[in-house]
């Protein structure tokens, strides 16, 4: 079944103390798009992935995912119907290798019985086997493959980061929320995130992106979705929301009082 | 080929184990050390199992002596009471440990950290004072005596009868473990135990493995119980009491967290030193004491995992 909006959130609010760090959001992500996610500090990117992501329920509104309302379930339900993600503080197992790591990200895919697990039985072997052989695939789609045997922990930051969306990857979602890949990258680590966001998104996995990153959005994203204080300012193409003045004063807006007070004084 | 190779790796430790309990019996001057040997592997067995969920899972249990209670009593009531053979005394203890840990782990193992460490050791004090209380069915803080196995007619007795019987059982609860932590759920486990939010937004559910596993670990608690029962032939709510658990989970930290041959070594370390400081009599704890804080203050990762980054580096 084809849906315009695989992914939707209905007016979604959450409160910390009274605080309301997500306020009536609504966004619909069509399939097959990169969908960015941007405003400054603090305006509930990332609390607006949690509750997408089901780490947090929503106090109001509603998720629907591929047409089917899933507000309020928990994250392992949610990565059954095909939603990952990754994390802006990143999440690894760093005691287990990169290629275990990924190997992980194929649990879902996994049927074995613990019987058969604790006897190691031909179906486990080959239920490895196959675990082993996709995962080492998803390595070599991000460049991890020469470091698939080293622990997480050794791994640097850039790799890390790659590691975390092979991981969430090889769970084959539907739809993958990235939160701030980008964070921590130089310019050439940043480059080869934008072609491995592209090629996600062509490959027919939607991708919702919290970014930091400016350039990096504007140059991936089909369509991007403000927010401010924890409320949707605007959204559309990157032309539009370059253009658009309460963007540009959300986020400059300081910076040219500033600018302004001084050519005054 | 390699892959060949990498599994036979895998079960390198056991093989090392193997060779050990082989050899050790030559150098062993009298029937005494047959049963320091056979101790030692029984409780080697109960840690590498309370491993699993401490070591690999993350989770931690200071009530675990409860579920050797269990597995101790029910060789001891069931061919006494209920006139079950000794052999299915270890399996009923085994099904109902199984069944008790799966009731209480549910509400439990919602809990983290200490809170699941406070709960842990209420359920084991539990079934401590549940053994010393129902005095007609075990004899109370006296303990009862336990009748000897019999397997196929054959009269299991005798220190160096047990040594081998105990290390067969240790060497395939080793390799249960080592099948269990390769496989997906063994993934699993260890994924909880570095990033509960990440297994979770990659499908693994989390309450249902920690389950699964606390389950397992107290089945090897359990028959470990029952082989200390039928080993010693007599049995007393201590085998379940608070010091116990301490002890078990001792064991695992000393050899290592998520090294299942440094549950050996631990396990080997906490029976064999009480053993050599009787000598010392009354400062017999305050040697032991002192001897686990220097290990915790210089080997902290534990003694397994030391050794092996001392090879490799």
């Amino acid at each position: 079944m084809a849906h315009d909006v695989i992914l939707e959130a209905r007016s979604l609010s959450i409160a910390f103390g009274g605080v309301r760090a997500v306020n009536e959001v609504s966004v619909s992500v069509p399939p097959g798009a990169v969908f960015s996610i941007i405003g400054p500090n603090g305006a509930g990117k990332t609390t607006l992935f949690n509750v997408i992501s089901g780490v947090y329920a929503p106090l109001e509104g509603s998720v629907r995912l591929a047409g089917e309302d899933v507000t309020g379930l928990a994250p392992e339900h949610l990565a059954r119907r095909g939603l990952s993600r990754t994390f802006q503080n990143l999440q690894l197992f760093s005691r287990m290798t990169a290629l275990e790591n990924v190997m992980v990200g194929r649990h879902r895919h996994e049927s074995t019985g613990t019987l058969a697990e604790l006897l190691h039985l031909p179906s486990v072997r080959r239920q490895n086997q196959r675990t082993r052989e996709a995962a080492l695939d998803v390595l070599a789609r991000v460049g991890l493959e020469a470091e698939a045997d080293r622990p997480a922990a050794s791994l640097p930051y850039g790799a890390l980061k790659r590691l975390e969306i092979a991981r969430a990857l090889a769970s084959e979602p539907m739809v993958l929320l990235l939160d701030e890949p980008a964070a921590g990258c130089n310019p050439v680590e940043t480059q080869g995130l934008r072609n491995l966001i592209r090629s996600i998104a062509e490959s027919g996995v939607t991708v919702v992106l919290v970014e930091h990153d400016m350039r990096l959005v504007m140059n991936v994203s089909d369509r991007i979705h403000v927010l401010v204080g924890g409320r949707s300012l605007a959204e559309g193409t990157a032309q539009e929301i370059q253009s658009n003045p309460a963007v540009v004063e959300a986020y400059l807006g300081i910076d040219h009082s500033r600018e302004s007070a001084r050519a005054v004084g | 080929m390699i892959v060949r190779l990498a599994m036979r790796y895998r079960l390198a430790p056991v093989a090392l184990v193997a060779a050990i309990v082989i050899l050790l019996p030559l150098l062993f001057p009298s029937a005494y050390y047959y049963r320091v040997g056979a101790l030692v592997f029984i409780f080697a067995f109960a840690a590498v199992g309370l491993n699993l969920l401490m070591g690999f899972a993350g989770q931690v249990s200071l009530g675990h002596a409860g579920f050797l209670g269990v597995g101790a009593y029910a060789v001891a009531i069931g061919p006494a009471y209920l006139g079950i053979p000794s052999w299915f005394g270890i399996v009923a203890g085994a099904v109902l440990s199984a069944l008790i840990a799966f009731v209480v782990g549910r509400p439990i193992l919602r809990l983290k950290g200490h809170y699941l460490a406070v709960a842990t050791l209420g359920f084991g004090v539990l079934i401590a004072i549940v053994l010393s209380n129902e005095a007609g069915w075990t004899g109370g803080p006296d303990g009862m005596s336990v009748s000897r196995l019999v397997l196929f007619g054959w009269r299991v007795s005798g220190a160096d009868t047990w040594y081998w019987v105990a290390a067969v059982t240790l060497l395939t609860g080793m390799v249960l473990a080592y099948n269990l932590i390769g496989s997906p759920t063994g993934r699993a486990l260890r994924a909880i135990h570095d990033s509960e939010v990440a297994a979770r937004v990659l499908g693994v559910e989390i309450a249902r493995k920690k389950l699964t596993i606390f389950v397992i670990s107290a089945v090897y608690a359990s028959v470990a119980g029952s082989y200390l029962a039928l080993f010693n032939g007599h049995i007393t709510p201590d085998v379940a009491g608070f010091l116990r658990s301490v002890e078990l989970v001792a064991m695992v930290v000393l050899g290592g967290m998520g090294s299942i041959a440094g549950s050996v070594v631990g396990a080997a370390v906490l029976v064999v030193l009480p053993q050599t400081f009787t000598a010392l009599h009354d400062y017999e704890h305050l040697a032991l004491g002192l001897v686990i804080m220097a290990f915790m203050i210089f080997l902290r990762q534990g003694i397994v995992p030391a050794m092996v980054q001392w090879r490799t580096t």
